[in-house]
Order: structure tokens, then sequence, then C-alpha cells
């Protein structure tokens, strides 16, 4: 209900929601949870687990029952908070968690079955038999249990990640934040001030309370407004720091959009990452509950925030008010709603010597709450004398308080550990926890306003001081300046069960079972019973838990200790963590500059690495990829076919000891190398392994340029890097990427240097370009480079361009090629001609091959040391049975091999034990009218011309092979060089 | 986390690859026995406090860098370059 | 004779207009990768000097004269933007030509810096990252150059990068315009 004269929601700007399907109405400044109270819903949600009507318990973000699910379709945010969401025009929202109404239940059975469902029953109960887990307890489980459920669809909201930096980094905009943001801004730090709320001034908007005369939320709101104007601050209203990092680095949270009816392009969320040299903790402080029976019934809250519902918004769930407390603050409550004009029939105090501090209201000090009555909203009361005595009290809302924890959460996220405070029953952060951060305010457990104040302006000045800006304090304001005193008291004894953590249905039962069957560290009662581990991470809960435990165990509090807090603080979308990340952004896409021309022949592109490159270029006619493959493989073979090689890493070296290095990373010899020479070479790890293969040419004495596969580029680079750093520092050798500066293209075939001729402006021939041979060119009176290398076997070519006339040339090849036969070439043939050819690739060094056991032992100079020669000399390294490459065809012409096959003997069960080796590519070879494939084959050198059988377990394929040399075609290699 | 590199300065740790134990800078003479480069290359301890690892600053100035750092507080006590000398 | 033409990184990808922000391309004119060899930064910095009026950036900043841009680009490396560069500066340094390698774009208009506080991890508030600084750092996913120019920031990226570039970017001007149009 509303209550006239209260609240700051502006009465003049009505809102229209919906909450299941039906229209309510609330006010501009309400939360989701403000506007239901005011329109009298008091039942918002079922628990998670025996499905019990609940009601509103917090006016925050710790709230563990009034979740909901946000906007419709795609765009449904389940588990939001409805004491967090702020009102818009048409907001819809739909409960959660039950079938299929909120009103009736369904599951609601299981709150009958509850003795059955106690701490552990999952564990006890779904063990046996074990077949069963998967197939009908997990299902099962997950149709009852669970919260929201995502809708399955696209999600189309945008959402954001962004970095921030400051020198002052304030957590909480209340009295303290505000008052360290200023006092830090002043001294002329870069400040900035991140507040959970909407709004600044923290629990002051809560409070009906004076700052310096003036209410003190109209205080917060003024200076927040001071702060906005100076250029050193920001401020970050809808904000929660959720995570405290290594090297002053914090995760935050800002709810950018959701208070939006229409976000247009504006982000839902943001996740922010800041980098802050110092930080001060004012993250204020969360109620906790007292356990006793039933204390779950909508209607029951804390009491702090029925007090914000009643200042705040103006609300209450009822008219008939009941306070519940251990401390004094409970009584501050019972006041407000007394002069707010609400019935409040009884101010109950468990400290029996507590003194009447809200007016004149019935007051029962020494008494407890008993049980609440009411299933689906409170009806009555059972108080609880010192005695014995009993008493019921008719009552439709009832405040509990039992005490005020400081929010500790981020102190702790750098394993530090809080220490226990008697004087606040409760934990309080340890100093210097997180290194930089300071703690004021009610974090520390500094309760009174006007202490806060000062805390906060303290903390601020010494953050800025640190940094080595001076400044004065401020004027600490007029405010409030009342003690606190809280007695112990986490549960009321008495039949039935007494709630702790909402969200995961967890009872004082169940954490005393957890201790009798020896759960009794903290983390272990956490887990058996679930306390503290749902969204809310028992933020209301969690030290009553341990009280019972410590309890139970008999032992202390502090000795007890507390579970880990982690981040998040406040639960994240994982939209928000992975904005940017989608779709596109998932990775960057590298496109070559005949990409265009690729695409409008019809080439279906295929990722290679970061890289697009064509796999075929369809011809009309053909149905299916293999017969394009087939047709270019054969262009190549007999005409000339052009293919964008670009991809290829090309890093330039320049120094007088090139040659040198060179010869340290590669396993072969470069430094005799003449220049205008290429030399194929192969890079090990330093384990002995094969890391990567490719040409390295000798442009000039002083200039080489190395190839690496497209895959290894980057590793390589990292790999050139660290050889030099580390080991070579002497050595006068410079490098640099140019794979972005060149379009290069491998022109193949026995009409290439035809092709060529009419292209460049000097023909060339054998005498000036023999094979390996590299140089300048010059076409169109463009500078550009010529290297006579080839993968595909045949007479071949690469020429590069600088980028800019990639496309250009591209076109240009084409065109000549065409008119000679000939044409592009996409990956498939690529791959065909080099099977053929027996050149391995990444499919072939896969990281677990050596030079051994591709056939290139010989490459491994043994008259200088390389990076990995000495490993790869270990024993088991170079031992004939180890798996070696080989070739392989069907022995069937005709019938399919299949890449990731393995081998075994003929008549050899195919089982692990009898694996030879594996099949890593294999292509059908139109030259030689086969299948051919390269593999790795235990002992295979010595085993060629002998019969092997092919077994393909995934798909079901046996197939009778012969080993062979890995080169089955022109094995003399004749073509290349003619 | 973030790291200082002695070069660019203050940077978020996404700039960085994380490589391993320094221990790979020593590496042994090329006639050592096999066993020296098997414990090498493979033998690393896994200390509770002190470490010296090996970073490379990929998305900066590509040094390659030795941090100084605690595994159990994650203090970074420094960074230096692997590579001390420039070109200057 | 062949007749080859040329296109730049971005042709067809930009500008791009949102918001108070507009990204557009850049023509660096010739891009020279220079790499003093051991014990001759002071030498190469002279020798830049003499040729082209400009001495070699320290780490992090920018050298500037008409015409003509020295940009640090990594450990020992800088990049000669602009003129042709003078065949002596060989002496001292390793050059290669990398004027083809890059996509170099512009951002520029009052949100710069929040639209790229989207997607590179360091403050390039001109307090922190004032006109002479430059950085190699991250874009999103990709390794870039960032320098401050007059006019805005220059962003270069690898030139195969250059559509992804393009589409990171504008994705998050929306988003700050958005962030803008909603108040």
């Amino acid at each position: 209900m509303r209550i006239d004269g209260k609240g700051r929601v502006d009465r003049n700007r009505p809102v229209n929601f919906t909450f299941d399907g039906k229209a309510f109405g609330g006010f501009a400044g309400d939360t989701l949870a403000s506007a239901l109270m005011g329109a009298d819903v008091r039942l918002v949600g079922r628990s998670f687990k025996y499905h019990r009507p609940r009601g509103v318990l917090t006016a925050g973000s710790e709230e563990p029952n009034a979740l909901v699910t946000v906007r419709s379709g795609a765009a449904a945010d389940p588990n939001t908070r409805a004491t967090v969401q702020e009102l818009y025009e048409g907001l819809e929202a739909v409960s959660q968690n039950r079938w299929p109404s909120l009103d009736f239940d369904v599951l609601g059975v299981n709150d009958l079955a509850a003795p059955f469902f106690g701490a552990g029953f999952y564990y006890k109960t779904f063990m046996w038999p074990k077949s069963f887990w998967e197939k009908l307890y997990e299902p099962m489980i997950r149709r009852a249990a669970g919260l929201g459920a995502l809708s399955g669809k696209p999600n189309a909201d945008r959402y954001e990640k962004a970095y921030a930096f400051c020198d002052v980094l304030v957590i909480g905009g209340g009295p303290a934040g505000l008052m360290a943001a200023l006092t830090a801004a002043r001294a002329g730090a870069e400040v900035i001030l991140a507040s959970e709320d909407c709004c600044f001034g923290g629990r002051l908007q809560a409070e009906d309370e004076t700052v310096d005369g003036d209410p003190g939320a109209t205080w917060a709101t003024a200076l927040a407004g001071e702060l906005a104007t100076m250029e050193n601050v920001r401020l970050m209203p809808r904000t929660t720091v959720t995570g405290a990092y290594d090297g002053g680095t914090f995760g935050a949270l800002e709810r950018v959009a959701q208070h939006l009816a229409d976000p247009g392009d504006a982000p839902i969320e943001c996740f922010w990452r800041i980098a802050a040299r110092r930080a001060v903790l004012c993250s204020g402080a969360l109620e906790r509950h007292i356990a006793f029976r039933d204390n779950d019934r909508p209607g029951v809250m804390m009491a702090g925030a029925l007090r914000a519902y009643l200042n705040r918004w103006g609300v209450a769930p009822g008219r008939r008010v009941v306070v519940f407390g251990n401390n004094d603050d409970a009584h501050r409550t019972a006041r407000d709603m007394h002069l707010a004009g609400l019935e409040v029939v009884a101010l109950v105090d468990s400290r029996h010597d507590a003194e009447n501090m809200a007016g004149d209201v019935p007051f029962y000090p020494g008494w407890q709450v008993a049980r609440a009555h009411g299933a689906k909203g409170l009806e009555a009361v059972d108080l609880i004398g010192p005695q014995g005595a009993l008493k019921r009290v008719q009552a439709d809302a009832l405040g509990v308080s039992g005490g005020w924890n400081p929010a500790v959460s981020l102190t702790c996220h750098l394993n530090g550990r809080p220490v226990w405070d008697d004087r606040i029953a409760g934990f309080v952060p340890r100093e210097d926890a997180v290194p930089g951060m300071t703690v004021a305010g009610a974090a520390r457990g500094t309760f009174a306003t006007l202490a806060c104040l000062r805390e906060g302006a303290e903390a601020g000045r010494e953050a800025a001081q640190a940094l080595g800006f001076s400044g004065e304090l401020p004027v600490i304001p007029v405010a409030e300046d009342e003690a606190y005193h809280v007695r112990r008291l986490w549960a009321v004894p008495g039949k039935g069960r007494a709630w702790l953590d909402f969200q995961n249905d967890v009872t004082v039962k169940d954490v005393k079972q957890a201790a009798r069957e020896n759960y009794r560290s903290v983390e272990h009662m956490k887990r058996y019973t679930t306390q503290g581990m749902a969204t809310d991470q028992g933020k209301s809960s969690n030290v009553q838990a341990l009280a019972i435990l410590a309890d139970a165990t008999g032992r202390d509090l502090p000795e007890t200790g507390t579970t880990t807090f982690r981040p998040p603080y406040v639960p994240v979308s994982i939209a928000a963590m992975g904005a940017g990340s989608q779709g596109k952004g998932f990775a960057p896409q590298r496109f070559t500059t005949s990409h265009e021309a690729s695409v409008a022949r019809g080439a279906p592109m295929v990722e290679a690495g970061l890289w697009y490159r064509p796999s075929y270029f369809p011809q009309p006619g053909e149905k299916t990829w293999r017969e394009a493959c087939d047709r270019e493989v054969k262009m190549v073979r007999e005409s000339v076919g052009i293919c964008d090689v670009s991809t290829l890493g090309k890093i330039d070296l320049q120094g007088r000891d090139v040659g040198a290095f060179l010869d340290f990373v590669y396993t072969n010899t470069f430094s005799t190398l003449k220049p205008g020479r290429v030399r194929y070479g192969l890079m090990l790890r330093e384990d002995g392994h094969v890391m990567d293969d490719g040409t390295t040419a000798r442009l000039t004495e002083n200039q080489w340029v190395m190839t690496t596969t497209t895959a290894a580029a980057g590793e390589v680079m990292k790999h050139l890097d660290w050889v030099r750093q580390a080991y070579c520092g002497a050595m006068d050798v410079r490098f640099i990427s140019v794979t972005e500066q060149w379009a290069q293209f491998a022109v193949a075939g026995p009409k290439s240097r035809e092709l060529l001729n009419g292209l460049l402006d000097h023909p060339i021939d054998d005498g000036s370009f023999p094979f390996m041979q590299c140089g300048p060119v010059s076409i169109g009176g463009l500078a550009a480079r010529l290297f006579r290398i080839s993968f595909s076997g045949e007479h071949a070519y690469e020429i590069a361009v600088p980028a800019r006339y990639g496309a250009s040339l591209f076109e240009v090849l084409l065109g000549r090629a065409e008119t000679l036969g000939g044409g592009p070439y996409g990956m498939e043939a690529l791959n065909v001609l080099r099977i053929e050819k027996g050149h391995i690739t990444h499919a072939e060094i896969h990281g677990r091959t050596t030079a051994f056991d591709i056939g290139f032992a010989r490459m491994v100079s043994a008259r200088k040391d390389c990076i990995g020669k000495a490993l790869a000399a270990r024993p088991g390294m170079v031992e004939d049975d180890r798996e070696q490459l080989v070739g392989l065809r069907p022995v069937t012409t005709g019938r399919e091999l299949t890449a990731g096959a393995h081998l075994f003997d003929k008549g050899a069960e195919a089982v692990r034990v009898n694996d030879l080796g594996y099949i890593t590519s294999v292509g059908f070879s139109p030259s030689l009218g086969t299948f051919l494939g390269l593999g790795f084959l235990r002992n295979g050198r010595a085993r060629h011309g002998e019969e092997i059988r092919m077994v393909d377990h995934v798909r079901g394929i046996e197939e009778t092979c012969i080993v062979t040399d890995p080169v089955a075609f022109d094995e003399d290699g004749g073509r290349l060089r003619g | 986390m973030r790291l200082t590199c002695p070069i660019c300065g203050d940077r978020d740790r996404r700039e960085f690859y994380y490589q391993g134990d320094a221990a790979m800078l020593a590496r042994p003479d090329p006639a050592a026995p096999v066993q020296d480069w098997a414990d090498w290359l493979h033998l690393r301890d896994n200390p509770a406090g002190r470490t010296r690892e090996l970073w490379y600053h990929e998305a900066g100035c590509t040094s390659w860098l030795m941090v100084e750092r605690d595994t159990v507080t994650h203090e970074v006590f420094s960074v230096d370059l692997v590579e001390r000398v420039d070109a200057d | 004779m062949v007749d080859l033409t040329a296109l730049t990184p971005c042709s067809g990808l930009l500008p791009l207009r949102k918001g108070t922000v507009t990204l557009s391309e850049l023509d660096p004119g010739r891009i020279t990768s220079l790499m003093p060899f051991g014990g001759q930064r002071a030498a190469l910095s002279a020798a830049l000097e003499r040729a082209h009026g400009l001495g070699f950036p320290a780490p992090g900043r920018v050298t500037q004269t008409e015409g003509a841009t020295c940009l640090w680009t990594a450990r020992d490396q800088a990049f000669l933007m602009g003129p042709d560069p003078d065949p002596a500066l060989a002496d001292h340094a390793a050059m290669t030509d990398q004027s083809d390698a890059w996509a170099v774009v512009l951002l520029a208009g009052e949100d710069t810096e929040d639209v790229l506080a989207r997607l590179v991890p360091i403050d390039l508030r001109p307090a922190a990252f004032p006109e002479g600084s430059a950085a190699r750092t991250l874009c999103q996913h990709m390794t870039v150059s960032i320098s401050r120019r007059a006019e805005g920031l220059q962003i270069m990226c690898f030139r195969s990068m250059a559509r992804t570039l393009a589409h990171e970017i504008a994705d998050v001007m929306a988003s700050v315009a958005g962030r803008r149009a909603a108040g």
C-alpha cells in the first residue's frame, strides 16, 4: 500500500507495468519491488527447492526472494532482482519457478515432503543405481529446481565492456563514499565514484534524518551534483563494483539501460575493468535476518528494508506492523512506521535490558518472535516472553533485524579473511586486505552517519595523499551520531523450520544436521547444505549459519571463521562479460587482397587460422567439390594455376649475423646460402619436435625473407623474439613481419614461365631463374619479388607485389592463366598437389613428430648447435620403432582412405595395443587415379611395399593399403626443375 | 593483474603472454649430458612464494620480460627485460 | 605493359560517422620501418635529423616535422611515415617498406576516447595520452599502434584486418552514441 505523505517517488508521474500479465501502476522513482508493494502484491516468487511462497525481503541487490523475469521474447532477462529493477513505462515482469501459476504451484508439494529433503538429500538419494543419474535423476531435478530460464533465442540486445582509469576509486555512493570522493577530488586526484543505486546517498535515501539541516537524501543529491561539475570526477551511478583483482584492477557492472523502456543503441549493461591506483571501499552494511519458525512468509522483511520502503518509496507491505530485533537500529523502523501513521502492534527486542527508542509503541523487551503465520502472506506473529509466555498478535508486516554485517566481500577477494568484532557482532575487514584499498564507514562497522562522513573524508584524504596530492579535510556536516548496540541472536529455539538461506531453502536444522554428519568446516557445511551458494551468495544469512554451526560444533565464531568471499559481488551476466565477442567480434577476420575476386567466382571460403582462403573455384556443371578439385589439380599439372599464398608468414631479417641466427633457429645451415637463393628450412622446438617449416630467401648479402606456415606465423615470430632476446643478445639481427606488405601468388604449372614472361617487364629463363632462385623483378614498372619455389611439385613461382596492387595483380594473373588453359586453384587442390608430392603441413608436423619421424633427420646439421638439437637426440627420439612418415594408397584402386584412421597389421585385431600408426592427410589424386594418404607408421620406412590395414573406427571404414614412399608423384623432381 | 613493462609502462595483463619459469634462460651447453637438457626443459619447482617467470609483451613492444612475483600474494616485485642491452 | 591499380586497405569501408565521432581512412604516404642496428640508435637519430628533420622517437613517442612523422612501434623499432627514406639510413638501421602493410585510420570527435575505452585497455584520455604519444596495445583482439594527432587518434592495424577494425569501432561507436541518446 502507498502511505500518504511518505516517500520520494514522483506521484505526479504514474508508470504502468504488468506482473504475470496483470496490469499495475506505480510511480517514477519506484523499483519494481516498491511498485508491487504499493499495489499490495505480497507474493512475488517461489523458493528454489520447496517452492515456498515468498515476498520481498530486502531493498537492495542482496535480495534472495524477489527474482523475476523482465522483458519478453529474446530480450527476456531472468533472475532480475525486483528490488534493483527500476520501473519504466510498460515494464513486463513475470514470476519464476512456479507452475501453473505463482498462486497455485504444483511443486509446492515439495514443501510437504520436506522431511525427506534435508541437507545432503540429493547426495544420498540419487547415488544409486548409477545409470539413473544421467537419464532420470538429473533431468527430473533440473525440471523441478531452478530459477528463471533463458529464452533460448539469440539476444539482439547490446552489451558493452569498457576500461576506465583513475587515481582513486570510491566504491559506494553513501555518506562515506561521497565524502571520500569529495576530499580526494578537491585534493586534485582523479576520482571515480561508483554507486550501485541509481542515485547517490546510500542509506541516506532510506532514512528520515538530516545532514547539515537538510533531509539526508537532499544533501546527498546536492553533493553529487557538485561532484558532477568537477572535471576530475566521474560519477558512475547504477554501477556495482563486483570484484577486486590484482594490481589495483576492479570489475564493475553498470546497468546502463535496464531501466529504459526502449534502450535504442544504448547497452543494457556494461562490464567495466577499472584500474585504480588507490581505492576506498564504502560499500556499507547489509542487515541480517533472525531464524525462527516460518520466518520466510511474505510480509516478513528486514527491518531496515521496511523502513526504506516507507521513507524512500512511501509503501508498506501492511498496516499492522511488528518489529523484531536484537539491536537499536530496529527501533528506528518502529519509530518511522509509527510516525507515518501505521499501527506498530509490537516492538520486540530480544535484549531484556533494552530501552524503547521508538516512541509510543507497545514494547516487548526480552521477548522474541517464535513463529510467523499465514501461507501466502503474513497474518499473525507468535511472541514468546522471557519466561516462556506466549502471545499471538495479528500483523501483516514484520520487520526483523538481527544486526548489520559490514559488506566486506571485496576486501576478501585477494585472500583476505575478515575478523570478528564483538562490538557489532559481525565480521569487519582486515586492514590492508587488498593492497591500496582502505575501508570507511559502515563497511568497517562504523554505523552512525556523522562518523561515516568523517571516516569517508579521512579515507579520501589518505588515498589522495598516498598519491602525492595534498588537501584539507572538508568541514564535516552536522549529522546524526547515534550509538549502535547489538546483542547476538541468531535463531529463536523452537519446533518447525526456521529459515536461513531463503534462496536455497536452507534451515537451521540443515546446518545442525551437517555438523552432526561431521561437515564441521564452514566450507564443508556450505557445500553440503548449499548455504550461501545461490545468486545472493547468502548475503542476509551467512553469518547466522556460521553462528549456528559454531554453536553446534562447540566453537566460537571467530574460530569457526567464514566461507570464502569470491567475485562477483552481485551476479554479472555473461552477455556483459563477453560483450563484443559474439559473431564477428569473436576473433579478427583476416582477408587477402584476392578475397572479393575469389568470392565473386563462387569460391567457398574456409578459415585457415584467422585467414579466409578459397576452398575451390566451381565451374558451371560441376556438381561436387571433388570435381572442381580434380580439375584444378589437373590444371596445375598440365597448364598453370594461380593461388593466393599471401597468408604465409613473411619475416624480413637484416643484419650482419642473420646467417648465424638462422643456423641457430633452423636445423640446417643457412649461413652458406648465396644471395639470390632460397633454401627450405626446418625449425624445432627445444624438446626436439618440429615447430614449423618453410623457405628462407637470401635477397641480398644482409637481407633475408623467411616464410612460415600460415598457422604458425605468430608462433614463429614469438619464438624468434625469444631466441634473439634470450640467447642471441650479442648478434646483430633485426627482424620484422612483412606478411601484410606483400600480396604473393603462386603461379604453378608447366606454363607458369610462359605466363610470367607475358607479364614481367623483362623475361626470365632457366639461366636467370633456376629452381630455388629469388630476385627482384619489375611488372608494369612496379618493383616486385619473384621466388622460384614449388609446393605443388610443378615448375612454379611465387610473385610478390605491394599489397595495394594485390587485387589487381590477381585479376591479371587469372586473365593470363585462363588464356593458357589455366585458372585459380583453391585449398583442396593445393592439398592434393602436396600430398601427391609427399610435402608436409601441420597435419604432419602436429607437435608430436620429430625430424627423424618425417624422414628429415639428415637436415639436422651435425656441425652446429640449434634449437631442439640436443633433445631431438635423446633416447627414444630416434628409434626405428617410432612412427615414421609414409605414403599410403589403397590396394584396390578407387577405394577411399580417411584421415584419422589408424593402422594395424593385417590379421591383427584393430585395438589400441595393436595400433601401429595413423593417417594424417588424404586426397584423391587425379594424376594417379587413386586415393593417396600420408601417415605415420611404426618402423614405416622399412615397410615400403608391404600391405597394412587401415581402420577408421569413427566412420566405420576399413581398407587394405600399400605402404609407399611419401613422394607418390614425379619422384625424381624433374617437373619442378624442368 | 597488471605488469609494468620497462618499455611501455603499466599495462593490463591482456597484453602479455605467459611462458613459464625463468629457468629457460639458462640454456645448457650443447655438449652437456642429455639428462641435463631434459632436466632443464622439464623439471620445475612449483613454489608457493617468490618465482621468476617469463612473460612476453606480445601486444606491446614485443619484449620478453622476467617477472619476479609471489604466487601467494600476487605481489609483483620486479619486471625486467630479458635482453637488457638496447640498440644504443 | 601491365597496368596494376592500387586499392587502399579500407576502400569501401570508411568513412563512418555515428554520434559525435567519425572514423576515416588516412593516407600515411610511405611507411618505412627503422630498426637501429646494435649501438646505432644515436647515429640513426642523427641521420634522421639530417635527412628528414626529426629524431628517432623514444618508446611511446612520436617525433614530427612538416610532412614527416616517426612513430615508435616496438622495441628498437619505429616507422618513418610520409617521405621516401634517405637510403643512407640503411647504414644505421634495418629498413623495410611497410607502406602497404597497415590500415591507417583516424578516429575523431568529442567521444573518441569513450569509444576506444570500449576496445583498448590503456588510458587514451588527453591528459594520459597527449599529442606526441604512441602506444602498441590491443584493440579488442587485434594488436594495434595508436598515436595522438592534432585531429584525433590514429589507429593502425594489419591491412588484412581492416574490415574487423572498422566493424569493431563501428559497433562501439553505435553503443556510445546510444548512451548519449538515452541521456
